[in-house]
């Protein structure tokens, strides 16, 4: 598969939580598309959404939520398909790894009867085979003695170990797309670098494609090829990760940055920070949802949903209706101190 | 910001509360019957003047047949009415105060474990365990028996059959909270332990005490009923146990005497369960935040 | 914008006597596994109006001694003194007193505030139970408190779960600093809180600090928050601290191996890819604190590492410049 035609392609997607006979919107129509061999990070604050959209792909939302839209998987439409046929794509084609593994590995299974179960859920392998492959499968994660740890309960491993088997078994059927959901939030840090690692280069050697969820931008500048911020359920930036971080345009993207504390920024100070809160669902302002808390927002910010319009050269796009003004490099940039 | 300080904690949550019970339909249905339970009960003086005891009328007459007696008369003829409606004062005030006893006991001995932890958990934990051995209802014969059967001894006896499930609820819940951030932070301000486990860890585990303590009123009042169908009751006062035994001679023949009691009994004992049921939704405080 | 006692910074030696000086602290716990050893021997200093960070990884023991500090947890041996007062072996009734001294801030203060008290009610109850002032002072004080850490006066009158977790860090740091205390322990603070709140409850910190005096003990896992709130850090691994200096020093010029593959590991915006200094390294959990490694308890991980590391522990001492102590063999 050629690297301009997209594995994964979302359109529009928008997911609401049905509340008695009202809907209440908690994705309002986003798109993305990853190449075969790309990392894409979504990345944003508790409640952008960022989470659901990664459930949206996989058909895991919640009984209460609804997703519209269109999710193109390779050649399929994969919204909304019920059972047996989205069974059959989860975890050959797209699969996913969470924040915690403990919840998803079953605890009195072995690591390795849970991989050869995956194997053999797709597969029509023998049990020889399968066992052959999922040892295999656990020396490519980097689990040291890997024959021992096939015999082994997920209660015994750390929580690095777990997420490198949990990697294993989402790697069983070589999907074509993997889905993590902030899959080092609850991991280490040194250990959150090794399994980011790990992630980087299984990609590079499958070519697999890969939605990084997280509110973390340092691992978003290490490991993203383009990405996706999300403030409120909508898109407010999009680009390649290099050009997103040498020129943020959104004032949200501008003040994440800027308010992540940095190893060596010289003497003790403040940081810049963003006031007030995170909207929550039922009370997303009308305009543009980032206004209040926005030091260049306007009146006509109040007033109009800012879109998505293109700014700069390659595929950046922002959805601020003053990000021309802020970007102006005549004008003295706009302080996001407070 | 005036009055801001001396605002009651509780205030706002009692109102809700009930509110919240009325959503349930099954609570609902137990709020009623215990209210028509009560209502026999706080009624009986003015329905039925006088001792429910003395005998008023022809011997088993059915319900219906006379107006003056509605359920009609037992084999002594005494009204099966008036006896259900005083016997309700009995069975409430046995349940409530031996379940108020249990609260004292269960309560003190589980907060005083799980707070203190080490030996005085142990000795206290051991001693709970050894109530729990005997068989309850065994225990509480044994002790009506020894004592003379009369009100406060029927109540003591339940009572100290009660306590011990609530002393281990209560100190598991104590133990939860114990080693958490909200007694952490309490002990770091430099509250006493009294301070702590009166203001801050009883209140918060109140929520499944409460329910349990509905289903130990239950408990007594079918307690009370089965001393008092074996004849160890307060011989004094008229109890539903008391009705139901006595019914049993005649009951091929005139099988209402002991089905109005026994009806009483269960309507009780259902709106208790049905009520705990509620409140242990309605109290669920992480759900109501939510 | 004021800096946190300048006067310190420039003369550390000047500075004799420290606010907090913890000598050989030790937590052991005996369980049915044997006996961990989650603080073991640690000493450390904290002067007026300074913030000591406190980095490690889970398990390595730095909210134990957070804890033990504060007497939450019994230490199994050593010493506590707060301005040369010890503080081990002081019954709870007479560390009572002390407590006004010494406060914490937790990670989670939706576990910490009690549901059923009311705002005003949570931050007055430190006041309280000191005797402090009449109910009218203690109200006035409670507007003022708020006003301090950011919140609108009828805050005062909400119950907590009414609000946000960063305004709930806020409601938690009003009750810290109640009593005016000169140590505030603060144990994770930010971790459970979004970037821009983070931001927000860091120059709190920074601005209270400035403003009171205060001297910080900041406990967290993330080493670039410390790393920015911190006069000092000292790195913990497996109850031991390993290194501990001025933080310019600290990421200008790491000594122990342990702190350079931490510094190697925090994300950064200005970096792609996999960076030198992260190698692949197989041993990426903690070792169990029941039974930790001879020696240097790094050494297994370590990429340095040669016999004498496995046989002799090292002590923590001064490698270069004003105290910038590490413990390495080879440093």
């Amino acid at each position: 598969m050629s690297a301009d035609s997209p594995v994964l392609q979302v359109e529009d997607l928008r997911i609401a939580f049905r509340e008695g006979a009202a809907e209440r919107a908690a994705v309002h129509g986003i798109g993305f598309s990853v190449a075969a061999g790309e990392t894409l990070a979504i990345v944003g604050e508790s409640g952008c959404g960022k989470s659901l959209t990664a459930f949206a792909l996989l058909g895991l939302l919640p009984g209460n939520a609804r997703a519209r839209g269109r999710v193109r998987l390779e050649d399929h439409d994969i919204l909304g398909l019920q059972g047996e046929a989205m069974r059959r794509l989860r975890g050959a084609r797209i699969a996913m790894i969470f924040q915690e593994p403990m919840t998803a590995l079953n605890p009195v299974l072995t690591v390795g009867a849970q991989i050869v179960e995956a194997i053999r859920e797709h597969d029509a392998v023998s049990a020889a085979e399968a066992r052959a492959r999922a040892g295999a499968l656990l020396a490519r994660v980097r689990i040291p003695d890997p024959e021992r740890r096939f015999v082994e309960y997920p209660h015994q491993l750390s929580g690095g170990m777990r997420q490198r088997v949990m990697i294993a078994m989402a790697l069983a059927c070589s999907p074509a797309v993997l889905v993590a959901d902030e899959p080092t939030t609850a991991l280490d840090v040194t250990v959150q670098a090794e399994i980011l690692d790990l992630i980087d280069d299984l990609r590079r050697e499958t070519g697999m494609a890969v939605v990084l969820i997280t509110h973390d931008l340092g691992l978003v500048a290490e490991h993203a090829d383009r990405v996706l911020v999300m403030y409120a359920g909508r898109a407010v930036e999009t680009g390649s990760a290099a050009s997103l971080f040498a020129t943020p345009r959104h004032p949200y993207t501008r003040g994440l940055i800027a308010a992540r504390p940095r190893i060596g920024s010289g003497a003790r100070q403040r940081l810049a920070e963003i006031p007030g809160q995170v909207p929550s669902l039922g009370a997303v302002p009308r305009g543009c949802a980032f206004a209040p808390r926005c030091p260049a927002a306007g009146a006509p910010c109040r007033e109009t949903l800012p879109l998505l319009e293109a700014a700069g050269a390659a595929a950046e796009r922002v959805a601020c209706l003053r990000w021309k003004d802020l970007h102006a490099p005549e004008q003295s940039p706009v302080s996001l101190d407070a | 910001m005036a009055g801001v300080l001396t605002l009651p904690a509780t205030g706002p949550r009692r109102v809700g509360l009930l509110a919240r019970l009325a959503r349930r339909p099954s609570a609902c249905i137990g709020l009623v019957l215990l209210g028509l339970v009560a209502g026999a009960g706080l009624a009986a003086p003015v329905l039925f003047p006088g001792d429910p005891l003395d005998m008023v009328g022809a011997p088993l007459q059915w319900p219906g047949t006379d107006p003056a007696f509605p359920l009609g008369t037992d084999m002594l003829g005494r009204d099966i009415a008036a006896g259900i409606a005083h016997g309700a004062r009995i069975s409430l005030m046995i349940g409530a105060v031996a379940t108020l006893v249990a609260l004292v006991i269960g309560v003190g001995i589980g907060a005083a474990a799980g707070y203190y932890g080490g030996h005085i958990e142990a000795a206290l934990m051991r001693l709970t365990e050894l109530f729990q051995t005997i068989p309850p209802f065994l225990f509480t014969l044994a002790i009506v028996a020894v004592l003379q059967p009369s009100i406060p001894t029927i109540v003591l006896a339940i009572g100290l059959t009660g306590w011990p499930a609530l002393a281990r609820l209560v100190r598991a819940e104590v133990l939860r909270l114990r080693d958490g951030e909200l007694v952490q932070s309490s002990i770091v301000i430099g509250a006493s332990d009294a301070r702590i486990i009166g203001l801050h860890i009883l209140p918060n585990v109140l929520a499944p005490v409460i329910v349990s303590a509905s289903i130990l009123v239950a408990n007594a009042i079918l307690t009370e009923s089965s001393l008092a169908f074996l004849g160890l009751g307060d011989p004094n006062v008229v109890s539903w146990g008391a009705m139901v035994g006595a019914g049993r001679e005649v009951i091929r023949t005139d099988w209402f005497v002991a089905a109005a009691p026994g009806l009483a009994i269960v309507a009780a004992v259902l709106a208790l369960n049905l009520l705990g049921d509620g409140l242990n939704d309605a109290l669920d405080l992480k759900r109501e935040l939510r | 914008m004021l800096q946190s006692n300048p006067l310190y910074r420039s003369t550390p030696e000047l500075k004799a006597k420290p606010l907090l000086a913890v000598e050989d602290l030790a937590v052991h716990y005996r369980t049915a596994r044997g006996t961990s050893r989650a603080v073991d021997g640690i000493s450390l200093e904290i002067h007026q109006s300074e913030t000591l960070g406190l980095v490690g990884e889970s398990g390595c023991g730095k909210s134990t001694l957070g804890r033990a500090i504060l007497r939450l947890v019994e230490p199994s041996r050593g010493s506590i003194r707060l301005d040369g007062r010890e503080l081990v072996g002081l019954s709870q009734t007479a560390l009572r007193g002390e407590r006004r001294r010494l406060q914490m801030v937790f990670q989670d203060s939706g576990a910490a505030l009690d549901p059923r008290w009311t705002v005003g009610q949570l931050i007055e109850e430190p006041l309280r139970v000191h005797g402090i002032g009449s109910l009218a002072e203690r109200r006035a004080r409670v507007a003022r408190l708020l006003a301090d850490v950011g919140l609108p006066a009828d805050a005062a009158a909400r119950y907590p779960h009414a609000f946000s977790g960063g305004q709930r860090q806020r409601i938690g740091l009003a009750r810290a600093i109640a009593l005016e205390p000169d140590l505030v322990v603060c144990d994770e603070p930010v971790s459970a809180l979004d970037v821009s709140i983070q931001a927000q409850i860091l120059n709190l910190l920074h601005d209270l600090q400035a403003r009171r005096g205060v001297a910080f003990l900041f406990i967290s896992h993330d080493l670039s928050v410390v790393e920015h709130v911190s006069d000092r850090v000292a790195v913990m691994y497996l109850g031991r601290i390993v290194e501990i200096a001025a933080r310019e020093a600290l990421w200008r010029a790491p000594a122990h191996p342990y702190t350079r593959k931490l510094l190697a590991a925090v994300p950064s915006l200005e970096r792609r890819g996999r960076r030198a200094g992260r190698g692949i390294d197989h041993h990426d959990t903690l070792p169990s604190p029941y039974s930790p490694p001879s020696g240097c308890h790094f050494h297994p991980r370590c990429p340095m590492a040669v016999e004498r590391c496995r046989a002799e522990v090292p002590s923590l001492r001064v490698t270069s410049g004003a105290g910038h102590r590490v413990a390495c063999h080879l440093a």
